[in-house]
């Protein structure tokens, strides 16, 4: 990460990198493994050992590792039942796997050397646009035409719908954007960040004592990111869950 | 007479009891409005851009589609930044009961005197 004399472009760490592939590299319909699938699966391996290891004694008196779980468990599942209610618990497996996937695809990012696929917009639009199409089908299914009451604002003048409803329908659709570019860009501007500054430090000679110290302080603001992002996509899929279910 | 000296003091220890409470509680949202302001703040500079995104992408498309150069593309425009501030307003507020930004209603009423968790579902 800190490398010296900033002959690296900052964008390099974001780079996608075929490792291996089926077909040849670059033909359309080829299928690249790259260093983002790789870290993918990482996360995946990851966390299935953890949660798989953590519960393996399944003691009733938790050790280290089962604490980690549970505590992982219990959060997710508060805060499902503290926005969706007792109704949500049957999307807990989504939402779990969801929120343990972007955690560690972040933390894992936080790795010198490793790569975050959570910055690269078509991983997180991919997420965010799983939530909005299984939400929105969701809410259809459950409620049927009756669905496409929610674009009208409750209590508003009829006059006022032809301006209203347009907004609405924006509003609506710009949820996956606004969840999948919030991710995104917060993990890309952290990580651009870190490297600019990063590399600083062997330009400035003794003075980089300075950007060194900014950079460790930044790593643990990163840190708080991760989890704060992974949170924040979690909560936002549980309010949009809460909506279709809900409706007004 | 015999109940009276036990009174006050009784009442000082209330009194004391309810200063440490509400120092407590002081030291505990003033943390807690910290972590909420930073979700926040990660929360409301996208609201308006992906509003604006979906706004400008429906013009746009609908431009292409019926060949009217600018018309849709400025009256989606317009419709995009006001989505996108209500977005932003639905946030801050958090009230309204609109698509989405509506604070999460509790299903079980938990102790109501707790502003920072209420909130903290919104980011």
């Amino acid at each position: 990460m800190a490398e010296a004399g900033g002959m690296h472009s900052p964008l390099e760490q974001f780079e996608i990198k075929s490792l291996f592939a089926a077909g040849e590299h670059g033909e359309v319909g080829a299928l690249t493994f790259t260093n983002s699938s790789l870290t993918m699966v990482a996360a995946m391996v990851l966390v299935s050992a953890f949660l798989i290891l953590g519960m393996r004694r399944g003691a009733l008196v938790p050790g280290r590792m089962q604490s980690l779980a549970e505590l992982s468990y219990e959060f997710v599942a508060g805060l499902i039942s503290d926005t969706v209610g007792s109704q949500g618990r049957r999307y807990f497996p989504l939402i779990f796997t969801l929120f343990m996937f972007i955690l560690f695809g972040n933390l894992l990012g936080m790795l010198p050397y490793s790569f975050t696929f959570t910055s690269h917009i078509i991983v997180t639009f991919a997420l965010a646009l799983l939530v909005f199409i299984g939400v929105t089908i969701l809410a259809i299914v459950k409620h049927g035409l009756h669905f496409f009451t929610f674009f009208v604002p409750p209590g508003a003048p009829i006059a006022m719908w032809p301006l209203l409803i347009p907004i609405e329908v924006i509003s609506y659709l710009s949820r996956p954007i606004s969840l999948s570019v919030r991710l995104f860009a917060n993990m890309l501007a952290g990580h651009t960040l870190l490297k600019v500054i990063a590399g600083f430090i062997g330009l400035l000679g003794v003075f980089g004592i300075l950007p060194f110290a900014l950079v460790v302080a930044l790593t643990g603001l990163e840190i708080l990111i991760a989890f704060l992002q992974a949170y924040v996509f979690a909560i936002l899929t549980c309010l949009y869950l809460n909506d279709a279910l809900h409706l007004h | 007479m015999k109940d009276d000296p036990p009174l006050p003091s009784l009442a000082k220890l209330d009194e004391k009891l309810r200063a440490a409470e509400a120092k407590r509680r002081k030291t505990k949202t003033r943390s807690e409005i910290q972590g909420q302001g930073l979700g926040f703040a990660l929360r409301i500079g996208v609201e308006i851009v992906a509003a604006l995104i979906v706004g400008v992408g429906i013009g746009l498309l609908l431009d292409w589609w019926l060949g009217t150069k600018p018309w849709f593309l400025l009256l989606f425009f317009v419709l995009g930044a006001a989505a996108g501030f209500m977005n932003v307003f639905r946030v801050v507020g958090g009230l309204g009961g609109q698509v989405g930004y509506r604070r999460a209603e509790k299903p079980k009423d938990e102790a109501s005197g707790e502003p920072g968790k209420d909130s903290r579902t919104d980011g």
